[in-house]
């Protein structure tokens, strides 16, 4: 039965935007749906005990990279993304190799991936000649803003898709590694990882292969982003408060949940617009005052998230062990 | 080159005036750590606060300078205490990964908080401070008393740990922690003050960096993740390895802005703690991991 | 002095004592003696505060200690050497001596604790400098014994005082408790090494799977086969 609605729930999805044309209320759902696509990418990894606060990093670069290859390289985002995902690819692989191999883990790992995030977000401000710096960029607009090439488009509805398409893509992704032989194993080793060695288990690179996995999504998440926007500055894609972000989201939502990180999103996306259209310009700021506390209280109180507590409370499964 | 020597040295000078405070930084930090296991991810965040009590304190209201600082060390040190009492403690039998992002979720709030109560303009704390000329160099006067009350701070705190009973039962406890009780320690009480004198050195620190630097409220981001990759390669609750990691970094960051924008400083250190975590992984092994 | 009675107390969901009652009388040596896991580091733990009894009643001196918060219970009088030492491994000699001495009333009384500690252990005079995890096993027990004696105790508590320890310094070891015990301290010793222990205590119990089997003095429990059997399940 619960597949059944899966599918009759996912056929909704698509066919919303041709009966509801709101644009106002599609935008929301296109960054709804992109962000949870980016939350989801974080998850993919965090539910197994690693815990990056350095996504923020993978993001910007997936945005950056993407927007500077079109403007300054000329180069269409059909080969600016791949682009994109393999320099978040690269750079993941550069800083977890050696915390893995090294077995830096925990609050050594979290710290590390916190110093990229806001390392990156350093780099962006410092090659402010070629990337605008804190005032941000934005990519030029090919043929009046509608061009597959480009992949711009001025219609909503387009976005609309591409962006549940990417998130479905996103559960997919989720829903095969929760299904795979690497589940077990990071499972395995986020409780013990010499046990795991001492099984067989090939604990750094099963570790690299997820964490990879997961930089890269969150890449394609940054790219998409700026393509849809038009409009990236380090704030809004990269450093640390974007990074933290993600882990609320998915904190709130549920870690150990598929839908949980989408679920994260829906909440703080529309906890964001609420603020913003109470409090005004006023609201700088109060969006993420409310997230600060809500954080705190989410982690003391509601440590599997609102999903998954549900879940818990519905239907109990194996408690996580070495995360939230 | 004559010139170009000058400025060198001008740079690895402010390098080691920077160290000085950094290495501050980051004896907080691994204070904590060490002690209590947890590592506080808005220690930037609640010298960001300092920075702005002292801004208050001592340029709208006024206050003679030495007051506003005492007043500040006190106050981010009660900080430190709330930190500890409202978020840390409700979490004590939590996984360690949540009292990390608990204090990930203070530094949003305290990021906002003084986004909405400050707004984001950067105020400067108006004091203007001569700048020597020794041999050529400029050496600003600020920067010489930020490096000597940094060190000045250290060794107050150096000589509280080894001769003080509070300061033994601290170091004793980050060894084995179980065993206090038959000491007749109040574990708890011991928490509390290394979460105060944690705080408390932020506050310092906070006067310290505030007589250089602008305040506004994500001045954090400019000296936190430094800090957290001095604590990581010196190995988290090693005051040693902090101690001299602090001081490599801001050599590295000096001759970076040296060269280049400052920005790229961080970047070259971090890049060199990359290399490094490859090249010499012990030196990123703390007691505990 | 020091009454148990009817002490049940585990972990978790897992009980090691099963109403167990004893007693150490002013100026007694008692000894609890048993095999592997049969309690008796439990036994001490539960007396110093270490873990809490989940049922029945322990008192010191009339002071009860079940309602005494664990860091007080050394300021009744009772100085707890655990099992293995635990030593701050990265303190030296003389801040492990000072820790013991972290109590209010013996502060005020350091110097005089120091010098009767060094007294008592002249190598630990000549290494009170070093760093206590780098010392022998022989030494760290007598900085463990002396980091406990600093609070000036009525009642010692040593736990497994042999392990992990050449023959020879076992020896070295239950002398030297002979001789803190002639100074009029009273010492409450658990021990797996029957002989030694019994050496120098005047009573003593034996502890089987948490509960009390036998009781006398040191001399005719020496002699039964009792104590023969619990150990060798004979």
């Amino acid at each position: 039965m619960t597949r059944y609605l899966g599918w009759i729930a996912g056929a909704g999805l698509v066919a919303l935007p041709f009966v509801y044309q709101q644009p106002y209320h599609l935008h929301l759902m296109v960054v709804i749906l992109l962000w949870s696509f980016a939350y989801t990418s974080w998850s993919v990894m965090g539910r197994f005990g690693l815990v990056s606060l350095g996504h923020g990093g993978f993001m910007g670069i997936g945005a950056y990279v993407t927007a500077l290859a079109w403007n300054h390289g000329g180069l269409t985002p059909w080969i600016g993304i791949p682009l994109a995902l393999l320099a978040g690819g690269i750079l993941a692989l550069l800083v977890a190799y050696p915390c893995f191999r090294f077995r830096i883990t925990g609050h050594y790992f979290a710290l590390v991936t916190l110093a990229l995030s806001g390392i990156v977000l350093q780099v962006i401000t410092a090659t402010r000649d070629h990337t605008g710096g804190s005032l941000g960029y934005t990519p030029t607009r090919h043929q009046g803003g509608s061009s597959l090439y480009a992949l711009q488009f001025t219609g909503k509805t387009t976005w609309y898709l591409i962006a549940l398409a990417v998130w479905g893509a996103g559960l997919y992704v989720w829903y095969r590694v929760d299904r795979s032989m690497m589940r077990y194993a990071l499972e395995a080793i986020s409780e013990d990882e010499d046990g795991a060695a001492a099984a067989g288990v090939h604990v750094t690179a099963e570790k690299l292969k997820i964490t990879v996995l997961s930089a890269m999504m969150t890449a394609l998440a940054g790219a998409l982003y700026c393509q849809y926007q038009m409009f990236i500055s380090p704030d809004t894609v990269s450093g640390i408060s974007i990074s933290l972000q993600m882990v609320f989201a998915v904190v709130v939502g549920g870690i150990y949940v598929s839908l949980g990180p989408t679920v994260g999103a829906v909440i703080t996306i529309l906890l964001a617009e609420v603020l913003r259209i109470s409090f005004g310009t006023r609201a700088v700021g109060w969006d993420n005052l409310v997230y600060g506390i809500l954080l705190v209280l989410f982690i003391v109180f509601l440590p599997k998230g609102i999903v998954g507590s549900i879940m818990a409370a519905v239907r109990p499964r194996r408690a996580g062990r070495l995360a939230v | 080159m004559a010139i170009l020597d000058v400025f060198l040295l001008e740079a690895l000078i402010n390098g080691v005036l920077l160290g000085g405070v950094l290495a501050l930084l980051s004896l907080g930090l691994n204070l904590v750590f060490g002690v209590i296991d947890v590592v506080w991810i808005c220690y930037a965040e609640l010298i960001m606060f300092g920075m702005y009590g002292m801004y208050f304190l001592y340029t709208v209201y006024h206050w003679p300078l030495l007051v506003a600082a005492a007043v500040c060390i006190v106050g981010v040190g009660l900080l430190g205490v709330l930190l500890r009492v409202l978020v840390i403690a409700p979490l004590l039998g939590a996984a360690p990964i949540n009292q990390l992002l608990a204090t990930g979720g203070v530094l949003f709030f305290l990021q906002s908080a003084a986004t909405v109560m400050f707004s984001i303009e950067f105020r400067n704390l108006g004091l203007r401070l001569p700048v020597l000329k020794v041999a050529g160099m400029f050496i600003s006067y600020s920067r010489l008393l930020a490096f000597a009350a940094a060190l000045i701070g250290m060794v107050l705190v150096y000589l509280f740990l080894a001769r003080t009973y509070t300061g033994a039962a601290i170091r004793a406890i980050a060894q084995d922690r179980q065993i206090m009780v038959l000491m007749g320690v109040d574990t708890r009480r011991i928490y509390l003050i290394t979460s105060a004198l944690g705080g408390g050195l932020a506050g310092l620190a906070a006067c310290l960096l505030v007589l250089q630097y602008d305040v506004h409220p994500f001045v954090g981001l400019s000296f936190g993740p430094i800090t957290f990759l001095i604590c990581v390669l010196g190995g988290l609750g090693n005051f040693g390895g902090g101690f001299v990691a602090a001081f490599v970094f801001a050599e590295l960051i000096s001759l970076g802005g040296l060269y280049l924008d400052l920005e790229w400083g961080y970047v070259f250190a971090f890049v060199f703690f990359i290399v490094m975590m490859f090249v010499r992984p012990e030196g990123l092994m703390a007691r505990r991991s | 002095m020091l009454e148990l009675r009817s002490v049940r107390a585990g972990y978790g969901g897992f009980q090691a004592l099963f109403d167990v009652s004893l007693e150490v009388r002013h100026g007694e040596a008692v000894g609890v003696i048993g095999p592997n896991g049969a309690g008796k580091t439990t036994l001490l733990r539960v007396i110093s505060g270490l873990i809490r009894p989940t049922s029945g009643s322990i008192a010191m001196e009339g002071v009860d200690l079940v309602a005494t918060p664990a860091h007080r219970i050394v300021a009744v009088g009772i100085a707890h050497v655990p099992e293995s030492r635990r030593l701050f491994p990265r303190m030296t000699v003389e801040d492990n001596l000072k820790m013991g001495g972290f109590l209010p009333s013996a502060r005020a009384k350091y110097q005089d604790r120091l010098a009767f500690v060094y007294e008592l252990f002249p190598r630990l005079r000549e290494r009170r400098r070093q760093l206590a995890g780098t010392m022998s096993g022989g030494e760290q027990q007598m900085c463990a014994i002396g980091r406990a004696l600093m609070s000036d105790p009525k009642l010692l508590l040593l736990d497994e005082p042999s392990a992990g320890l050449a023959p020879v310094i076992v020896e070295q070891v239950f002398d030297l408790v002979k001789r803190i015990r002639a100074g009029g301290l009273n010492v409450l010793i658990v021990e797996q090494n029957v002989r030694q222990v019994l050496r120098v205590v005047d009573r003593a119990y034996l502890l089987k799977a948490g509960s009390i089997r036998a009781a006398g003095p040191a001399s005719e429990l020496l002699a039964s086969e009792t104590i023969r059997e619990a150990y060798l399940g004979v």
